[in-house]
């Protein structure tokens, strides 16, 4: 039983960023804009947020908070640029996206240069803590798994769940974007703005990638460098796609990732599968999201219009 | 789509720009040498001439040397693989004295470039690769990793405990060293001492380190040794959070003193000591070498604890006196051929 406390206990920490990551990436492609620069944005902001952290952890013990803050807000202002190239400029938005993941590695380590001196920012000390509910961790099981030595930012990817959830399905806002995506001439009819729309849904792609990257480097990594992210943007975009677009499809596939990857660590424990070579559990959650990509193919439900510059006279 | 095309060509040209301003040595162009003084070049890998680890190393070895021997120096920086080759052949164009490659990495471009260049002088640090201009410098790790182990041991056993842990980057020979000698001399201490083996797969996911490490310290590990690069940073991370929470485990570091990495509370580390690597020796010695016109060619020269190419840093201020003296006793023991350190793990033997 300690066994399967701690695995869940650790493939909720590893799955927050790729969580948080992809619903950011719900936002962009349900108003029908693909955002393949999810992992470049997630650069910025861990970039950003390790950089912060090492300026701001002498003054005061919220730096961390704060330095994952200003790193969504940098994914913000950055994914403005795919905003533009994607919705004013009708450029094609895989190019536009490739482009913002190949500006990040220049632009963060360029700036580590300026800023430090090297290629990578200077180690922070301490960023987020383990928190333990006392009270709440008496719950059987849950609290174990979700009060008990927990970092907070779990508890933040479940929250931005429900309400990314919420504000898709239960409100006006949620209702346009959501119509941006699918029939933006409809959209346009009623008098509602499509670019404004894509442009809030795209923005909103960039705070949360670049909170999740700020996330992702705060929680596992000791400093910012070019290796960080590592790859957890392009898996967040899977687990955008076998989520189905759909807040509790991403928040499954998030955590169905991170587990694949925790449970092959504890590969060697079981006796049968500690048989099999180091290599098969390397390629385990990889193979997994092509067999599961594959099984979901023909449900895949992706916003009809996404990928689809909006022509105000196209039909 | 053109309009596409010249937004990629634009962010493309605009990112290497920016590295490449970002990263460059101070005075280099066509002419990188010259041609009168004593001259040393050095090729970086893509982790920059900063990166604290190799290339950084390296360079300082051969600063000293410069500062020595008034000798002139230079760098290039690759920004991918591909720029080895075109990089290591510039500076034999300009027939600078000695060209050296930090790392691995350079195995199969400086083969390639010694023979494009007979008459010019290399030096391959980590790696080996047999050509008569071709100097391959290679370091003991497992002398080294033997030193931590015994102070993993010994700190462990203060403490009342019976287990440490050891992460490797990925499972290959030269990794193995660095497990193969970090047992030895755990069990050099206490035979009946558990050492936990696990490698990430990856040397650049520090996710996946750290929770290795976290499963790790779960089963009682007391202190655990990393040789996975960017994934031991995950490690250290777990560790640092670990002592900041009133837990008593420590990390152990590696290539290069990492105490400074494992600063968690403003003066504390988490680092218990390293397992220096020291690519400056190597470079000063090789550089001093070709100086006096020993330069020598097709040799494997290993760095060890003789020559002091493998060490723990000169401060270790979590290490008390009576492990170091007990460290410094095994240091003899190795260096007089007493103890033989493996360089194979026991699991594949």
């Amino acid at each position: 039983m300690d066994l399967i406390y701690s695995m869940l206990a650790l493939t909720l920490v590893f799955s927050t960023p790729i969580v948080i990551t992809s619903l950011g990436g719900m936002f962009s492609e349900r108003s029908g804009i693909v955002n393949i620069g999810l992992e470049g944005l997630m650069m910025f902001g861990g970039f950003t947020a390790a950089t912060f952290l090492v300026y701001l952890q002498p003054y005061t013990s919220f730096a961390p908070w704060i330095a994952i803050l200003l790193g969504a807000l940098v994914g913000g202002l950055v994914s403005l640029i795919h905003a533009y190239l994607s919705i004013h400029a009708k450029a094609d938005q895989i190019i536009s996206g490739v482009a913002i993941n190949m500006l990040a590695t220049g632009v963060t380590i360029y700036m580590a240069q300026v800023i430090f001196g090297q290629q990578r920012t200077q180690s922070f000390s301490l960023s987020f803590q383990r928190y333990t509910f006392h009270g709440l961790s008496e719950i059987p099981f849950i609290g174990e798994i979700l009060f008990t030595r927990v970092y907070l930012t779990v508890h933040l990817a479940i929250i931005l769940v429900v309400v990314s959830w919420f504000v898709l399905y239960k409100t006006p806002f949620g209702l346009r974007l959501r119509a941006a995506g699918e029939h933006p001439h409809a959209l346009d009819s009623m008098g509602v703005s499509v670019f404004k729309m894509r442009y809030i849904g795209v923005f909103i792609s960039g705070i949360f990638a670049g909170l999740g990257g700020g996330i992702l480097v705060l929680t596992q990594d000791i400093q910012y460098t070019v290796m960080s992210i590592g790859g957890t943007g392009f898996i967040a975009l899977a687990a955008l796609i076998f989520g189905r677009w759909k807040p509790i499809g991403v928040l499954g596939a998030g955590l169905f990732f991170g587990f694949s990857r925790i449970f092959a660590l504890y590969s060697s424990r079981f006796e049968i599968l500690a048989q099999l070579p180091n290599e098969f559990f390397f390629a385990l959650p990889y193979v997994l999201t092509i067999v599961a990509l594959v099984a979901f193919s023909r449900q895949s439900v992706a916003p009809k219009a996404v990928g689809k510059p909006y022509d105000k006279g196209g039909r | 789509m053109r309009k596409n095309l010249w937004i990629l060509l634009v962010v493309a040209l605009l990112s290497m720009v920016l590295v490449l301003t970002g990263c460059n040595g101070d005075d280099n162009g066509n002419d990188v040498a010259n041609g009168e003084d004593f001259f040393v070049g050095l090729v970086t890998d893509t982790g920059g001439i900063d990166d604290q680890s190799f290339n950084q190393g390296t360079w300082e070895g051969i600063q000293e040397f410069a500062d020595e021997y008034g000798a002139e120096t230079n760098y290039l920086q690759s920004e991918a693989d591909a720029d080895y080759v075109p990089n290591l052949s510039s500076f034999a164009d300009d027939e600078v004295d000695l060209i050296v490659a930090p790392g691995f990495l350079f195995e199969d471009a400086i083969g390639q470039v010694a023979d494009n260049f007979p008459n010019q002088n290399f030096l391959l640090i980590d790696a080996v690769v047999e050509r008569d201009n071709i100097v391959s410098a290679i370091f003991a790790e497992e002398q080294g990793s033997f030193l931590v182990g015994v102070a993993a041991a010994l700190t462990a056993q203060e403490a009342g405990e019976d287990t440490v842990g050891y992460i490797g980057g990925v499972d290959f020979e030269l990794i193995q060293k660095f497990e193969a000698g970090f047992e030895a001399g755990v069990w050099a201490v206490d035979p009946d001492m558990n050492v936990l083996v696990e490698y990430v797969g990856d040397f650049s996911d520090p996710s996946t380190g750290r929770s290795i490490a976290s499963i790790m310290f779960d089963d009682g590990a007391y202190v655990i040794y990393h040789a996975a690069g960017g994934s031991g940073n995950g490690m250290i991370n777990e560790a640092m959070e670990r002592r900041g929470d009133g837990e008593d485990v420590w990390a152990i570091g590696v290539d290069r003193d990492q105490y400074e990495d494992g600063i968690y509370d403003g003066e504390n580390s988490a680092i218990l000591t390293s397992m220096m690597k020291r690519v400056d020796v190597a470079a000063y010695e090789v550089s001093v070498m070709t100086y006096e016109g020993n330069f020598p060619g097709g040799d494997i020269i290993e760095f060890d604890l003789e020559n002091e190419g493998v060490s723990l840093p000169e401060e270790n201020p979590n290490l008390s006196d009576d492990i170091l003296a007990e460290v410094q006793s095994y240091i003899d023991q190795i260096v007089s051929g007493e103890i033989e350190v493996p360089t194979l793990p026991s699991r594949l033997q």
